[in-house]
């Protein structure tokens, strides 16, 4: 068991923050010049998925919803370590909320079948909010560990030992194997690309790409359809109304004048 | 056009509004479970409709009062040894039995660590919507629909998100953004109990270890001095100064991110929401982000050196400097203890220079 030990990243493609710019008339966003890259918290899900196999063995797939382009992205993550890809890409996978995109993970990795660890990063980083990993455990029937930044595994046992870090302290959890992992955001630091490995991530590298028919998804589930909420209307966010008075004077005066604020105001 | 279907519909829901109750370690009920019931009985007084909240424990009826106290009609209550600490498993189990029970139409759940992890899982097993994070939660009342409003991705937008045709209606919130009103000793409710079944959980998860110290609740603190990436790091210089003032330090996501700071301490739309009295901004620019981090401070006072940083639109006091002198200086009068209106006699001469760049720290290393 211990080399065919297989492992999933759920990996998803997000517009760098940095690129994406925010049109200061319309306050809507501007994502068309924005380079993207591989989720950040994802990259620690692989991180410590690469951790694993550097110290058990076993192999690691990468595991993606989305449209074709992601296809490059994830190329990187087989150039740190990885040995699959797999990419869910469908015109009816869009429009996905959790309850869909969940959906349409789990067929895959019901589909790949022989998987022992799926993981997953805290959270996407262009504005989800970490709901994808208990969603897709629970279509599996997998057991959900989160928060996660340090984990053994116990292979006579068939049990996953992973640490949490949560607010004031940690907790240390077991959980039969397979299991799903959400791994805490910034626990380790990923590994950049083996340059070795490159040449094959960005030519060879196997990418298998699967759309609806492929994993016998069903219509009512997927995409739109197959999503709950529904965005209902936009408003411009309430700005509290500030002051705005500019202190004036040299350093020291500056200094003097906020002690006195401060002295004012603090209970 | 088939659509995914709710467990229970649109028909079958019950006009009410259930809250789920998270404990304190010490005993108690948690803040973010007050403000959630808080919010809970303001949107039933207006539709009408009963709030009840839902608990589990092993012997925890003596928190009835509380959380009738705090807006609940009812308290649907779950208790057994087995239900003593939290256990995804065990927990999902019995909220999902006692959901389909008494099918309510609205589901409140706090974004803690239990809180997600158990809202994310129900939302699956129900088959229904999940709003996560919501800022804000009102309710259509001729619809019966919740209205959850949600930050997007760029600045300044608000999403409203609702479900139209799935039962339970499912939200989730962050501490700190609503706020607990008074508790009223004289309300009146009913205690229900809730079932739970034993050994219905096809795995089983174990707690080894659990050790939680003391809780960085930066949603409680009366003065926050945040850093941006304009500080370059040097956080124990905002240390100093938020000590001497009793309050505490949080950060941009820039610092966060490049292992500054603790994750604990970013503020903002995927950190903490604050209420201090004053926050102090130091080297930030005022990306909406951030701002909705400190939307409740009374007063805002904002360091920044570039005259068109957007965050002096959003400061009640601007300073245009370096914020690595202006700190110092401002730190050193308040050692000092000076009166007010005496500044000049003090802080003469050059400022101090800051302390050498605080080493990088990693998140992932606490305890
Ligand atoms: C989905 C999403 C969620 C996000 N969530 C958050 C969040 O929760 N919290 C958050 O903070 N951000 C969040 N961000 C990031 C956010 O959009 C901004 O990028 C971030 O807040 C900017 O941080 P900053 O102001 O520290 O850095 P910058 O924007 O780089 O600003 C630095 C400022 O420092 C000033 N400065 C430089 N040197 C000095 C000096 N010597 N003295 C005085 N001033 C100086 C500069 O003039 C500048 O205004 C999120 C982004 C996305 C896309
Ligand atoms: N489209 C997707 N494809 C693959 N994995 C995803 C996708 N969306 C979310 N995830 C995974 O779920 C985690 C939490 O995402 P979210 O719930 O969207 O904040 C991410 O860190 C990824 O590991």
């Amino acid at each position: 068991m211990m080399f065919d030990f297989h492992m999933v990243v759920c990996v998803k493609i997000v517009p760098k923050p940095e690129e994406v710019r925010v049109d200061r008339e319309s306050r809507r966003l501007d994502r068309a010049n924005a380079r993207s890259e591989i989720n950040p918290p994802d990259m620690n899900a692989l991180e410590l998925a690469l951790d694993l196999k550097d110290r058990t063995g076993g192999r690691i797939s990468l595991l993606s919803m989305g449209p074709p382009f992601f296809e490059m992205y994830l190329r990187v993550g087989l150039a740190m370590g990885a040995d699959h890809v797999y990419l869910l890409s469908d015109r009816a996978f869009g429009g996905a909320d959790t309850l869909a995109t969940t959906y349409v993970l789990a067929q895959s990795i019901r589909k790949i079948e022989d998987v022992d660890l799926v993981l997953c990063g805290e959270e996407s980083s262009d504005g989800a909010t970490g709901q994808v990993p208990a969603g897709l455990a629970e279509w599996l029937d997998l057991p959900q560990i989160t928060l996660v930044n340090r984990v053994d595994l116990n292979l006579e046992d068939g049990l996953v030992r992973a640490r949490r870090s949560l607010p004031g302290g940690h907790e240390i959890v077991t959980a039969p194997l397979p299991a799903l992992l959400a791994v805490k955001t910034a626990a380790n630091e990923p590994r950049f690309m083996d340059f070795r490995r490159r040449p094959w991530a960005m030519a060879d590298g196997r990418v298998t790409i699967w759309d609806r028919k492929a994993l016998a998804a069903d219509p009512a589930l997927c995409g739109s359809p197959g999503s709950p909420t529904a965005v209902s209307g936009l408003e411009q966010a309430r700005v509290r109304e500030r002051k705005r008075l500019f202190l004036q004077g040299e350093v020291d005066e500056l200094a003097a004048q906020l002690a006195a604020i401060l002295e004012a105001n603090r209970s | 056009m088939t659509m995914v279907h709710s467990r229970y519909g649109v028909e079958a829901a019950r006009p009410e509004i259930w809250v789920y109750l998270e404990r304190e370690p010490a005993g108690g009920l948690a803040a973010v479970s007050l403000e959630l019931l808080s919010k809970a009985r303001e949107l039933a007084d207006e539709a009408g409709w009963p709030a009840a909240g839902l608990l589990f424990g092993e012997a925890v009826e003596g928190l009835a009062e509380e959380a009738i106290a705090h807006g609940a009609d009812r308290l649907m209550i779950s208790q057994h040894p087995e239900l003593a600490t939290f256990r995804i498993e065990s927990y999902a189990a019995t909220a999902y039995a006692a959901l389909m029970a008494f099918r309510p139409s609205i589901f409140l759940v706090g974004a803690t660590p239990d809180g997600r992890d158990l809202a994310g899982r129900l939302a699956v097993r129900l088959r229904t919507g999940l709003n996560a994070d919501c800022s804000d939660l009102r309710l259509d009342l001729e619809r019966g629909v919740l209205i959850s409003e949600v930050s997007g991705f760029g600045g300044g937008v608000l999403a409203l998100i609702e479900m139209a045709h799935h039962r339970p209606q499912m939200a989730t919130v962050r501490p700190g953004v609503f706020t607990v009103t008074p508790a009223d000793p004289t309300r009146r409710g009913e205690v229900v109990p809730v079932d739970y079944q034993p050994g219905t959980e096809s795995w089983r998860t174990t707690v080894v270890e659990h050790m939680i110290g003391e809780r960085l609740d930066l949603t409680q603190t009366p003065i926050l001095v945040a850093g941006g990436r304009g500080i370059d790091g040097q956080f124990a210089m905002l240390q100093e100064l938020a000590d001497l003032l009793g309050g505490d330090v949080g950060a941009t996501r820039p610092p966060v991110d490049e292992g500054f700071i603790e994750r604990e301490r970013q503020i903002g739309q995927t950190g903490i929401v604050c209420r201090p009295k004053v926050a102090i901004a130091c080297g930030i620019s005022g990306a909406f982000h951030f701002l909705v981090g400190i939307q409740e401070a009374e007063i805002v006072i904002a360091i920044n050196s570039d005259p068109n940083a957007p965050i002096f639109d959003s400061a009640d006091y601007c300073v245009l400097a370096d914020v690595h002198q202006i700190v110092p200086a401002l730190t050193a009068i308040l050692r000092a203890g000076a009166r007010p209106g005496k500044q000049t006699l003090v802080a003469a001469g050059d400022p101090q220079v800051p302390a050498g760049r605080e080493g990088k720290r990693r998140r992932g290393d606490d305890v």
